[in-house]
């Protein structure tokens, strides 16, 4: 029996079955990677249909319920379908190589995380095709409109608990792996930052994931089993929906943003040539970001109605982020401070990561202030917040990520220059989409309706323009990432002449087990 | 001799993973369909219900022969404690929810609606409450028509609180028999476990027959039903996969499994059981007593 199970493979099985049955954190990292970009593609055809429609005032080319189903998917996918899958690829394949691990701490488990999400990709996609299409209601799903929603609404429901019961299997694997399975010397203060951002990450994941199943629950029962949670006949609160969906919503930003800190205090480093300035205080900085984003939820909320201690309380916890967050893009700024710096694509990315999501903090910032969110909310102004928060922040770090590691993954450089005008692309795209809808904002044009004044045609016609040019950025960068993978200049291990860490110590491509025995940390 | 990496058991590509989520589709494809009243949904249902149960068979039993044979380290098994550690963390984050949502109600949602004559003059905003189109709160034993009684703490309730604490001592000593290698003792303690797990479910049971037929109070009896039965709901059905766990725990004590030293299955099992009875301490103040 003993020799049984344990005689392994290095070998591993070829065709479907390698995927479908894969124990191995670089497979499945690689699922999860390949998973996000078609997501990506999908939830970005969404974004275009929507900016399609808003390339004129009046209504042409979709009807308003159908704009509407599309604001709500497009949102549900690209934060559960490309950026959280995403940044679970980043750890399958790095955490066990950044820790020296020989693979995740619970294999089969970890496969299991990642093929839960293509059924639950499908249930939320088949919801579209339910009667009555997908749900109409933002990706916040509030009542008493998806109590009234038809079918399609229960098909994002149970979507959403397959969702949450990947990614709570995700963080306990990764909690486990982190805790349980770093090389003997590796002490936690001593691990890379990436790893510690993503610590912190499973834990919020699994603090706020169970509250949203939560919250979901209590609409089905709301839907079709005679609850009155929601229902102010029965004694219920609509606005209670709220509280605890943003109780999982606001601790979700950072589950979004804290890997691609992450990830630019890795790549910032390397580029800079010189160790990440004040390591200590990054890692005291994610902390408390943390624990402050379970504090702050109904600034999402001011203008629904609170007693006046409530939007001060949640006004100055909120505003408080913003100390560990400056801390942290003060550090980023020290570290390149008097480096030896070099711009490799990865490096454009994890700049202007930094310097978009500065701006995004800042406009965040500004929408935390009661009085003044009374002004920005539900516009545009809060629209073009929340992409250079998640666009800029996350979006960016995981397309910098994948240049910055790619070499190290398929054992070829990518095409340098190719890469850079990716880069640039992407960046015209990005600020031509999302700066405008800062004006659209503050003029007063409202989200999530497909038409709108005559005077705000000309800022959407720039976004609308944008957005192509950024989608059609994209099939760039799956040009290069196949042409890379198919060959290229070979990489060194060390890949990057300023990188530091246990992954560049292994032959590029990594072999597909790496660390089988532990390595020795100075 | 290649799955020992540095010791550490790293297990074969599994069919396993990948059939469960086919299961799991199923099921969840099933649901929406039934409770939209599509015929092929209960039969899509069932289905997915078989491939998980069947998958959930294979899958455990390879792992316990795993465990058996002896190849899961001391490091293996610390991934498991901490698994199975922040799993419960996130199982107590999910009830945090539902809690959440009845302090909510009961200090906020219920005292404004009562606010400065918003509704109408005299109108009671007093928890227990169905609200505004509700029935009507009684203290009588058999209400009327358009009233209900709340459930009493101090009958079946604090029975079952003692039942439940009684049953965390009763799996204690379970555990400190199996420390000592006294199966007997493992064996007796940890069948009077079960049995105080199923007496617990049935009076459970029972409570909800009596609400339903007796008390007027059901899962559509406004807010406070909503609460009541979800809350005591999804308490009870973890109770009912902690006793099945209990159960198949005492079958394989009785198969001679588990060692003095190597006994994790068990210490789980008794961790996700102490975890129950927790929330069940905090449904029995916040749910029965205070209401
Ligand atoms: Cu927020």
């Amino acid at each position: 029996m003993a020799t049984a199970a344990t005689a392994h493979h290095e070998e591993h099985p070829y065709g479907i079955t390698r995927w479908l049955y894969t124990t191995n954190h670089k497979d499945i990292g690689t699922l999860y990677l390949w998973f996000s970009f078609a997501m990506a593609i999908v939830g970005g055809t969404m974004a275009l249909v929507i900016r399609a429609e808003l390339w004129q005032p009046g209504l042409q080319i979709v009807e308003p319920g159908f704009f509407n189903q599309m604001t709500a998917l497009h949102g549900l996918i690209m934060v559960f379908g490309l950026v959280m899958p995403a940044f679970v690829g980043l750890a399958n394949w790095q955490i066990p190589m950044m820790i020296g691990a020989p693979d995740m701490a619970l294999p089969r488990m970890n496969n299991w995380s990642f093929w839960i999400l293509p059924p639950a990709g499908t249930l939320l996609l088949l919801s579209l095709f339910a009667p009555g299409g997908a749900p109409q209601a933002g990706w916040t799903l509030y009542p008493p409109l998806t109590i009234q929603m038809g079918m399609g609404m229960d098909f994002v429901i149970l979507s959403v608990h397959m969702l949450g019961i990947s990614s709570v299997l995700g963080s306990i694997n990764i909690i486990a792996t982190i805790l349980n399975m770093r090389a003997p010397g590796l002490t936690l203060m001593k691990m890379p930052l990436f790893v510690w951002t993503w610590l912190v990450t499973a834990f919020l994941l699994l603090a706020a994931i169970p509250v949203l199943a939560g919250a979901v629950t209590m609409l089905l029962t709301d839907r079709h089993f005679g609850t009155h949670f929601f229902n102010a006949a029965g004694g219920g609160d609509p606005v209670m929906f709220q509280h605890v969906f943003w109780f999982f919503g606001h601790p979700e930003v950072y589950i979004l943003v804290l890997p691609a800190f992450g990830v630019f205090s890795q790549i910032i480093p390397t580029f800079s040539r010189k160790p990440l300035f004040g390591y200590e205080s990054m890692v005291y900085a994610t902390m408390s970001i943390a624990f402050l984003s379970f504090v702050v939820w109904a600034h999402h909320m001011y203008t629904v109605g609170m007693p006046t201690a409530g939007e001060l309380f949640f006004m100055y916890t909120t505003m408080m982020i913003a100390v560990p967050t400056g801390v942290k893009v003060f550090n980023w700024v020290a570290t390149m401070w008097r480096g030896s710096l070099s711009f490799e694509t990865p490096m454009l990315y994890a700049i202007a990561g930094v310097f978009l999501f500065t701006i995004g903090g800042l406009s965040g910032l500004m929408l935390s202030i009661t009085p003044a969110d009374f002004q920005y909310h539900d516009t545009y102004f809060v629209v073009a917040h929340f992409h250079y928060v998640i666009f800029a922040g996350s979006v960016l770090a995981i397309i910098g990520a994948v240049y910055y590691w790619m070499p190290k993954w398929t054992g070829h450089m990518y095409n340098e220059t190719l890469g850079k005008w990716h880069f640039w692309l992407t960046m015209i795209g990005f600020n031509l989409t999302f700066f405008p809808q800062h004006f659209l904002g503050l003029a007063g044009m409202p989200r999530r309706i497909p038409d709108y004044a005559l005077q705000f045609t000309e800022f959407n016609q720039w976004s609308t323009v944008g957005a192509f040019i950024l989608a059609l950025a994209q099939l760039l960068f799956l040009y290069i990432v196949i042409q890379t993978i198919r060959g290229g200049e070979k990489a060194s291990g060390r890949v990057w002449e300023g990188a530091e860490g246990l992954e560049w110590t292994v032959p590029s491509p990594a072999p597909y087990h790496t660390f089988a025995t532990p390595p020795k940390i100075r | 001799m290649a799955a020992a990496h540095g010791g550490y058991y790293l297990p074969n590509p599994s069919p396993w993973p990948v059939i469960t989520s086919t299961g799991l589709f199923s099921l969840a494809l099933g649901f929406v369909l039934f409770i939209n009243h599509v015929a092929v949904g209960p039969w899509l249902m069932v289905l997915g219900f078989l491939i998980v149960v069947y998958v959930m068979f294979r899958w455990f039993g390879q792992v316990i022969g795993e465990s058996e044979s002896g190849i899961y380290n001391a490091q293996v098994d610390h991934s498991f404690r901490w698994g199975m550690a922040w799993f419960i963390f996130s199982e107590v984050m999910f009830f945090g929810a539902f809690f959440g949502a009845l302090f909510y109600i009961r200090m906020f949602a219920v005292p404004w609606i009562g606010d400065t004559d918003l509704l109408w003059p005299g109108y009671d905003a007093t928890w227990p409450t169905a609200g505004p189109q509700g029935l009507v709160p009684t203290l009588d034993e058999h209400p009327g028509p358009g009233q209900f009684t709340p459930m009493a703490a101090w009958g079946i309730p604090a029975l079952n609180t003692l039942i439940l604490l009684s049953s965390g001592v009763t799996v204690t000593i379970a555990h400190w028999g199996l420390l000592k290698d006294n199966r007997g003792q493992a064996v007796t303690f940890q069948f009077l476990t079960v049995v105080l797990g199923a007496l617990f479910l049935s009076l459970q049971a029972h409570e909800y027959v009596l609400a339903y037929t007796e008390l007027g109070l059901t899962l559509g009896t406004g807010v406070y039903g909503a609460t009541f039965f979800m809350l005591t709901g999804f308490h009870g059905f973890h109770v009912t996969i902690g006793t099945i766990m209990l159960i198949v725990i005492l079958m394989r004590i009785l198969k001679g499994h588990f060692t003095p030293e190597h006994h994790f299955a068990f210490e789980a099992v008794a961790w996700y059981w102490h975890f129950v009875d927790v929330v069940w301490l905090f449904l029995f103040v916040f749910v029965y007593w205070l209401a």
